[in-house]
């Protein structure tokens, strides 16, 4: 394809997938702890469903919209054609390999290198779908490294409600319910904290903004 | 579907927003002038939402009745939604939940659409309520089975089949009153939510008692009799525009008002118990769509049926 009816063609999809989440979930973004603003941000959420870094990218106001990167899995999206257009097109993703056997990057090398060309990250630190009883899977070390590479950058925690009931695992067509993101207070690495300190404070910090319900 | 009367109902009701949005001006100006305070701010921003309101109602008015009836529907997805979220279910009612949205929904306003009186009225009470369950039953899950079905049933009488009998109105056949069955519709709208509104403005201005402390703290005596008596008032003077004499349309307005009353009573209860004080947010001040249609969902199928039996040939 022309580069430029690639580019076109990335954005009309952008649109759509964005105007058909919010169709279907009409999602409400608290900002409870920060407020949006164009800075340097990794934001990392609860993942139950596919469509979480779709519904965190459209609650995100636009400018923030155009500078913020998924972080999602090469294995996943360069699996079909379709996938490997919106994955790398339209969302801009940063695609990691989650296989270490398989791999010729390093995925914190490669999210750093996103952060450092100025764009902002979405980041599931579980690392896999999480469908099990518990409310959040014990977190992957990528957050950990990406905060001690980059001390300065904000780590919001984003909470997303209800989208594992809009399309449970294993459904394909989703039901219209409301669904609520949370955007917690930034996190920073302390200088003597350790690995797992940290990832344990951090996945506090995203629990807390689960709510009672 | 543009009668004179309709158009004086609108230049009525623009007045009134035109003289409410200079007073919440005035009141911005003077007393909240950098937003701090958030009685005044919700106010102006339920002004600005009613002026949306209106012109969404006034331009589907203006389609006719493709227009009013597509409105409805949308109006009726929305508050599914709303009412949805809200309920209990699980992964077993994935399918019952998405049939209530994508057949369901549609089935009930095109019955509606194509003026079949017999499907529409009975659709959604009869064939929806007695195959939902079983779609959820098929899937296995027995935990909370009566709990699940019973609210799904619930939102769907509220959000799709009450609300339906306001573009409902546009098919009654009332001798003398040929193609302005729209102001109907204008008239159930205007007399409910004016009630609404003034029974706001009375209780902040003298509301003392609290009719059900323990469902709405906003509600009081002075509130609601101040407010629909206010409303009957001038929808009894509104009475020209309507099938109705003056006496039949008093009657009328106090029976839709107390019935839009109740209905903001019952869904308070709702909200109450499931620990929210608004169904949604997408009507900045009013909260959902549910918040702002409550009284008119619970008016209109009386309104329907009382003006059907009385006044409809059909």
């Amino acid at each position: 394809m022309i580069p430029v009816v690639k580019a076109f063609a990335a954005r009309v999809t952008g649109m759509a997938i964005s105007t058909f989440a919010r169709f279907m979930t009409a999602p409400r973004a608290v900002w409870q702890g920060i407020e949006p603003a164009p800075r340097l941000r990794v934001y990392f959420a609860n993942h139950s469903s596919n469509g979480d870094f779709v519904l965190l990218w459209t609650a995100l106001p636009t400018p923030l919209r155009r500078q913020t990167r998924p972080v999602a899995a090469l294995d996943y999206w360069l699996s079909s054609p379709l996938r490997a257009f919106i994955g790398r097109e339209v969302f801009n993703a940063v695609l990691i390999d989650r296989r270490p056997e398989a791999r010729t990057e390093d995925p914190v090398a490669q999210m750093v290198a996103a952060l450092d060309q100025g764009s902002s990250l979405i980041l599931f630190p579980e690392g896999q779908r999480n469908s099990s009883d518990a409310p959040l899977l014990p977190f992957k070390s990528g957050l950990y490294h990406l905060a001690k590479a980059r001390p300065s950058v904000d780590l919001v925690p984003v909470w997303i409600a209800n989208l594992n009931r809009v399309m449970p695992k294993g459904e394909v067509i989703p039901v219209p319910l409301i669904c609520t993101l949370t955007f917690g207070a930034p996190l920073h690495v302390e200088p003597d904290e350790t690995k797992e300190a940290f990832l344990a404070r951090a996945s506090e910090a995203l629990l807390a903004l689960k709510g009672p319900a | 579907m543009t009668s004179p009367h309709l158009l004086w109902l609108l230049a009525g009701v623009g007045t009134i927003l035109v003289a409410a949005s200079v007073i919440g001006e005035i009141l911005r100006a003077r007393l909240s002038p950098a937003g701090e305070n958030p009685v005044i701010e919700n106010l102006n921003a339920r002004i600005n939402a009613w002026w949306v309101m209106v012109i969404c109602l006034a331009l589907a008015f203006i389609a006719g009745k493709p227009g009013v009836v597509l409105l409805f529907a949308l109006c009726s997805f929305a508050a599914l939604r709303e009412f949805l979220t809200l309920t209990t279910h699980n992964r077993a009612d994935h399918w019952s939940l998405l049939a209530c949205f994508f057949l369901i929904l549609p089935l009930q306003y095109w019955f509606l659409a194509t003026d079949w009186y017999g499907m529409y009225s009975i659709f959604i009470p009869v064939y929806a309520f007695l195959l939902l369950p079983v779609t959820s039953a098929l899937r296995g899950s027995t935990k909370d089975f009566l709990v699940r079905v019973s609210e799904t049933q619930w939102a769907l009488m509220i959000c799709v089949y009450c609300a339906s009998h306001v573009p409902a109105l546009l098919y009654l056949q009332i001798p003398g009153f040929d193609g302005r069955n729209v102001i109907l519709i204008a008239y159930l709208i205007f007399v409910v939510q004016l009630s609404d509104v003034l029974q706001y403005v009375w209780g902040k201005l003298i509301g003392r008692t609290r009719v059900a402390p323990n469902l709405s703290p906003s509600k009081t005596w002075e509130g609601l009799v101040g407010g629909t008596l206010s409303a009957t008032a001038i929808g009894t003077a509104l009475y020209w525009m309507t099938p109705f004499t003056p006496l039949q349309a008093a009657g009328m307005c106090l029976l839709i008002t107390l019935m839009g009353f109740l209905g903001g009573l019952v869904m308070s209860a709702i909200k109450r118990d499931r620990g929210i004080k608004d169904w949604g947010h997408l009507i900045a001040g009013h909260g959902g769509f549910l918040d702002r249609l409550d009284s008119v969902i619970f008016a209109a199928p009386i309104f329907f049926h009382i003006t059907r039996w009385v006044w409809s040939t059909t």
